[in-house]
């Protein structure tokens, strides 16, 4: 292949991936477009005053985890600038996933299975698949900015601000696509690559956070070695300092030419980085269903694991200060106060949030239940069903993960989350001990979601990712009913719902006792369903 | 002789679908049995029912003198299994797939592992998603052999295996069967199963049109002639049981059902015979005739092919295009069935 015809069959290869993509990508514009909007919106309903603005920001200010959290507020008396502060860190970081997803799964993921060597066999250039994954992203970054650039302006929001946050999401979907890029040929597997690019991603968020939560007394100047760090400084709302756009542009085309560089010198399939061999012998672990089920799903658990101890520590350590700011505004105190209960706003606050690590936890139940699921259909259910191993006991393998699994998640999530608010209020251990304690109660609610999943994979298989959409439903009772003001029987419809709240209230048997027994017999259901369906 | 498998009457049904339509299977302990059919006419199907996979509708199945549902787990510490598309665990080494199969089964023979590894020349420290698709099965492959079981059920199992490889898996099913093992060979590949099997069932849109020896099944067909003759033949075609005559000049070609043999020698020798070749139909034509006749109407695709005897009686009978012969050949093949 002559660089001249690198690029034949870009167009063709677009158009598949457009094709591909077509729920994925409007779902994720969204989304996203949503979450600002609403966001602006709430901001200007609990902050209508530019008083009310500027002491929030003030109050956020002097709160360094409030900071690294979401960097500083660079302009507080429109709604605007409070609504940039909020969403930019999160919104650009969850733009930049998904451009190196995109790029990933149009790559590498392509050529892992295959499927790049069948399309490459036509008339496509080298560079033509490359090419395609990366339009691809910048095409769904830049419809997130313009999307959610509308969404703002439409609400009478400034738009040269709201422009500017809609690109400072775009500038880092650009940069981290052409990051995934540069990963997709350094790695062999699909899986390696979203890791390698990931990881660059949460470095660039945790330098950023290191940053801001610094300051200007401490090395703000790290921020500056973050792609986050450079779009936050983008400044919507805040006087825009369009040049930034111009360096990660800069940066972005620096990585796409080292990717084109890279894909120019290596053959298909093959990688950069060397593939790791595995044992040629099974170790003794790997003897039944249960060692592969812990095969299979220990490195998803150590995942989430280190998630919540690090989600849990930030939520734990932002208790007070976010307290603070809740105390100032009545209303906003209202709404903690109907998540979390009627106590002191800390356990209020410490409450809502193990509520939605709850949440949270109900969607690592469903995975790891509807991970039979993908091992039925994947055609890896067969080779070991076809061995001495009945369903119940292969079921049984990954059931343990998504029953106790959870504890763990909710265990280190709460113990973090105490020994978090312990650094600041005092008492570390003393605290994790007792919120590790309060965590435990979301257990029922989170049983009974997997309880759910478990049964609809035994009894209707096909419908089986039924499971998200109810706990999405939950999800969206627990975090918009008391914003919303839902009536109580739509609130009920959740489990999560009917769990005391703690720490603050009193601990009743009767709730989880009847929560933990239905999410039994759902399961039970479905393992009974799981007996006597076809497989496969 | 007992029988390791043995299936009448099965019917499977998927929504609207009949996967299985009455089908019959006996494999006798101690054979390899050929087991036949184009893509969709229920071959794996019929492989997860006696895995105990999934649930037959209708009919007896028993496997190893036991009820293959039912006593699923019991059964199947007996045999080892090999899809035909083999998916392996990702983050799993080739060996350590090997090793965890073999131990569900209750045990691996150690000595016997290295050496197919090194007969099938498979590295086993290569990720799951590192495979090509015939390493993926060469790693099934050597799981199901390395196994001490009693019997082996492989469901078109050399798919992604060059020449080579395939010939290794030859002598691999050879060596299981001189061990007294049962093998039931799913296959659409005809040199595999002719090269292999002791017995054959064919099988087409959920039903056993055929079973039987090799020897059994030419029975039923015809033998191919082709003789190079001192002067241009005449009164060929009038000839019965001869079909897809083609003179050319000297040259004969033709079909000829079996116990129409004798005449068609005569006639030739009458002639005066310079040069004959009589061979028995491969298990290609005896395949293709059972596919063909499924098709509505025949599209003749196998007409200009010197070997596709069955393919062009199929097209005649489809399609009504045929000469005289070719409605003889529709007359006795309805007769066969």
């Amino acid at each position: 292949m002559t660089g001249r015809h690198g690029l034949t069959g870009t167009g063709a290869l677009l158009h598949l991936a457009v094709r591909r993509d077509r729920v994925m990508v409007p779902a994720w514009v969204l989304v996203m477009t949503l979450v600002v909007t609403t966001s602006a919106a709430s901001i200007g309903s609990y902050y209508d005053t530019v008083a009310s603005r500027l002491a929030l920001a003030a109050s956020i200010d002097t709160n360094t985890s409030l900071r690294a959290l979401y960097g500083p507020v660079h302009e507080a008396s429109t709604i605007g600038g409070l609504t940039a502060w909020r969403m930019l860190t999160f919104g650009a970081a969850l733009t930049g996933l998904m451009g190196l997803l995109l790029v990933v799964r149009h790559t590498r993921d392509e050529e892992e299975t295959g499927r790049l060597e069948l399309v490459g066999s036509g008339a496509v250039g080298r560079r033509a698949p490359l090419t395609a994954a990366l339009l691809t992203a910048f095409g769904a970054s830049l419809a997130v900015a313009l999307f959610l650039a509308l969404g703002l302006a439409v609400q009478g929001e400034e738009v040269a601000g709201s422009l500017a946050l809609g690109l400072s999401f775009a500038a880092a979907g650009c940069l981290f696509a052409a990051v995934g890029a540069v990963a997709a040929q350094l790695a062999t597997t699909g899986r390696e690559a979203r890791g390698i690019a990931s990881a660059v991603l949460g470095m660039s968020f945790l330098l950023r956070a290191a940053g801001d939560a610094a300051g200007e007394k401490g090395p703000g100047w790290l921020v500056w070695l973050s792609p986050l760090g450079w779009v936050e400084n983008l400044r919507p709302f805040a006087d825009e300092r369009w040049w930034v756009l111009a360096l990660t542009g800069a940066a972005a085309a620096a990585l796409a030419g080292t990717a084109y560089a890279l894909v120019a010198r290596r053959d298909l399939d093959a990688g950069m980085l060397p593939a790791r061999p595995g044992p040629a012998r099974a170790g003794a672990g790997l003897s039944g269903p249960f060692g592969l089920a812990r095969r299979l799903q220990r490195g998803t658990l150590a995942g989430w694991t280190a998630a919540y101890a690090v989600a849990g520590l930030v939520l734990g350590a932002t208790a007070e200060g976010a307290a603070d700011l809740v105390e100032e505004n009545p209303k906003v105190a209202d709404v903690v106060r109907e998540m979390g209960g009627p106590q002191s706003l800390t356990d209020a606050f410490l409450a809502a949030m193990l509520g939605l690590l709850g949440m949270v936890a109900g969607a690592y139940a469903v995975q790891a239940v509807l991970r039979l699921h993908g091992e039925e259909t994947g055609g890896r259910a067969d080779p070991v069903l076809a061995c001495a191993v009945g369903r119940l006991r292969w079921a049984a393998g990954h059931l343990v993960f998504a029953a106790f699994g959870t504890v763990v998640l909710m265990l280190v999530g709460g113990a973090a989350m105490g020994a978090g608010h312990g650094v600041v209020a005092g008492d570390i251990t003393g605290r994790a001990v007792s919120t590790a304690g309060s965590a435990l109660v979301q257990l029922p609610a989170v049983w009974l979601v997997g309880g759910i999943a478990l049964m609809l994979f035994g009894l209707w298989p096909r419908i089986s990712a039924v499971g998200w959409g109810l706990l999405t439903a939950f999800v969206v009772i627990g975090l918009y009913g008391p914003v919303l003001h839902l009536d109580q029987w739509a609130m009920d419809l959740s489990p999560f719902t009917h769990l005391p709240k703690v720490p603050g209230e009193e601990v009743t048997a009767v709730p989880l006792a009847a929560l933990t027994a239905l999410g039994t017999v759902l399961g039970a259901a479905g393992l009974t369903g799981l007996r006597r369906r076809d497989l496969g | 002789m007992t029988s390791a498998i043995s299936v009448s009457g099965l019917h499977k049904s998927f929504g609207g679908t009949h996967a299985l339509d009455g089908l019959d299977l006996t494999v006798r302990t101690g054979e390899v049995h050929g087991f036949l059919g184009p893509n969709g006419s229920g071959k794996s199907t019929t492989v997860r029912i006696l895995l105990g996979l999934l649930k037959a509708d209708r009919g007896t199945v028993r496997l190893l003198g036991g009820d293959p549902w039912r006593d699923a787990v019991e059964l199947h510490r007996r045999l080892a299994y090999v899809p035909g598309d083999v998916t392996l665990w990702r983050n799993l080494s080739g060996g350590e797939v090997i090793d965890l199969l073999g131990r569900l089964r209750g045990g691996v023979d150690g000595g016997r592992r290295a050496e197919l590894l090194e007969r099938f020349e498979l590295d086993p420290t290569k990720k799951g998603g590192a495979y090509s698709t015939g390493n993926r099965q060469k790693v099934a492959l050597v799981a199901a052999f390395a196994s001490d079981v009693e019997l082996l059920i492989l469901d078109e199992p050399t798919a992604g295996l060059d020449p080579v490889m395939e010939e290794v898996f030859r002598e691999c099913v050879v060596e299981e069967r001189s061990r007294g093992r049962t093998v039931l060979l799913s296959s659409h590949i005809l040199s595999e199963v002719e090269a292999l099997c002791d017995r054959v069932s064919i099988i087409r849109r959920g039903r056993t049109v055929e079973a039987g020896t090799l020897s059994e099944l030419r029975y039923l067909t015809r033998t191919s002639v082709t003789a190079e003759l001192a002067a241009p033949p005449r009164g060929l075609e009038d000839l019965p049981g001869v079909h897809d005559l083609r003179v050319t000049g000297n040259r004969v070609h033709c079909q000829v059902e079996g116990e129409r043999l004798d005449p068609l020698l005569r006639a030739l020798t009458r002639v005066g015979v310079l040069g004959l070749t009589s061979r028995p139909p491969t298990l290609e034509e005896l395949f293709l005739r059972h596919y063909q006749n499924g098709r509505a109407a025949g599209t003749g695709t196998g007409a200009e092919a010197e070997e596709g005897a069955g393919a062009e009686n199929g097209a005649g009978t489809g399609a009504g295009t045929g000469t005289g012969t070719g409605a003889g050949a529709a007359e006795q093949e309805g007769a066969a069935r």
